[in-house]
């Protein structure tokens, strides 16, 4: 039995850089809850706030991944980046539901509502579904050159539909806080909080790329155990 | 780019006798429609929403189900046989077998829009003096693109278990912009609104097209890539 040396070694590193991330994710909630001042009119549900951004930039992030990962692979043909499209796709799934839940959880006290159809919430909906419909036809599929091709036309054609929900939702109408930070002008947030909050994105960048290269090194050694090294 | 043509005819053309000579699909997704239109007309509080406010999401909803029903079609009518490695063989390309088929299904959709739009007016009572030419503009760009999509991902989801399950999951998603627009447009042309009003919205949904069309264009022999 020949060994598995990068599949396994991308476990290991992939873990580590979790653990590193878990670390730095006690640190966020220690700073966001000692640190930070007091939001004066949404008091502690803003805390939040440094939990449900990081989780949103994730969860985009992974999704630009899986687009950028998918398009290589229609043109390098190399299995390694199916893997990591679905690896990317399989955690955004994740942070996109961390999202989903931190949201309604502030929604309700700030907004007195769970749930609104603002541009951002059904924006970041509809990116939940589409990693929901591209694991699902993942799961469908049994060839495995098909599901690659399969999956990475999907992943491309939801990585350009994205911009267009974004935009028609936001015509229907909006009500999401308005953008503080990324914004033509300086950042708005008082310098604790926008501190902590870019403490917090570092972190989930990093569980993020822990969570894929860990994800990445068990597919790879399940591709090469279950006899799929043949892609 | 004649042949390109030529090619892409020939398929649409093929799908769509394969259509005529037996007729049963296209029998049931108008039937689809027709009735997806009698349930709307009972799913609502005939005391708190008039037929006139909920009409154009009716036209949409209605002409947008009816699409999705209508694009499991395409692909498994090449099912039976290996009909589809038949045409996959064939020496032309594979973007011209695309538009084919492409073509075959927006025939086969405006068909059912086309029977749609009547029954509508009948049924929910809509004047469309006035506004049936923004209708039908608004149908044609709003269905053109997700069309694109659809029968993308018809050709993929052929060949799973839940073809029927799995398609309606992958273009739903695809179905927000075009719906949202066609929805704004077509409430502010019954409303009688001027022109200016519907202009940006008509040109979202017109870069949507060319944007999905071209994309599928270019994505579908990668696709088929064996």
């Amino acid at each position: 039995m020949t060994e598995t040396p990068a599949g396994r070694r991308a476990t290991r590193r992939g873990l580590g850089i979790v653990a590193l991330g878990l670390l730095g994710l006690a640190g966020v909630y220690v700073l966001a809850l000692r640190y930070t001042p007091m939001e004066r009119f949404q008091g502690l549900p803003q805390k939040i706030f440094y939990v449900h951004v990081p989780a949103a930039w994730s969860a985009m992030l992974a999704f630009s991944l899986v687009g950028i990962a998918s398009a290589l692979y229609l043109w390098l043909r190399d299995p390694r980046l199916d893997l990591f499209a679905e690896s990317a796709a399989e955690v955004g799934l994740i942070f996109s539901m961390v999202m989903l839940t931190t949201g309604p959880l502030w929604g309700r006290p700030v907004w007195n509502t769970w749930w609104t159809w603002d541009a951002r919430l059904t924006f970041t909906l509809i990116l939940f579904f589409l990693f929901l419909g591209y694991r699902a036809l993942r799961g469908a599929l049994q060839d495995p050159g098909e599901r690659a091709r399969f999956s990475a036309v999907v992943g491309i054609l939801g990585l350009v539909l994205v911009p267009f929900v974004h935009l028609t939702v936001y015509l229907f109408r909006t009500l999401h806080p308005q953008p503080i930070v990324l914004k033509p002008s300086s950042p708005s947030l008082p310098g604790e909080m926008l501190r902590t909050l870019l403490v917090s994105v570092g972190v989930y960048t990093v569980l993020l790329l822990g969570f894929v290269m860990t994800r990445y090194g068990l597919g790879a050694q399940a591709r090469l155990e279950g006899g799929e090294d043949a892609r | 780019m004649g042949e390109f043509f030529r090619v892409a005819l020939a398929v649409a053309a093929k799908d769509l006798r394969v259509e005529h000579r037996s007729k049963t699909a296209l029998v049931s997704a108008i039937a689809f429609a027709a009735l997806v239109l009698v349930i709307f007309n009972f799913a609502r509080d005939a005391a708190a929403v008039s037929r006139e406010a909920l009409a154009p999401s009716v036209l949409w909803i209605t002409f947008s189900f009816s699409g999705v029903i209508a694009l499991n079609r395409s692909f498994a009518l090449e099912r039976e046989n290996a009909a589809l490695d038949g045409l996959l063989l064939a020496p032309v390309s594979r973007s011209a077998l695309f538009l084919g088929k492409y073509l075959a299904n927006l025939a086969f959709v405006f068909t059912v829009e086309a029977v749609a739009l009547p029954l509508f007016v009948l049924f929910f009572g809509v004047d469309l003096t006035g506004s049936l030419g923004g209708i039908v503009l608004t149908a044609v760009l709003a269905t053109t693109g997700f069309v694109a999509v659809g029968t993308v991902f018809a050709a993929m989801t052929v060949r799973t278990r839940f073809a029927e399950l799995m398609l309606p999951l992958l273009v739903l998603p695809f179905l927000l912009p075009p719906v949202i627009g066609a929805v704004q447009v077509t409430a502010r042309l019954l409303a009688g609104r001027p022109l200016s009003e519907i202009a940006g919205w008509l040109r979202i949904l017109g870069f949507y097209d060319l944007v999905f069309v071209t994309l599928c264009l270019l994505l579908f022999p990668p696709l088929m890539d064996e």
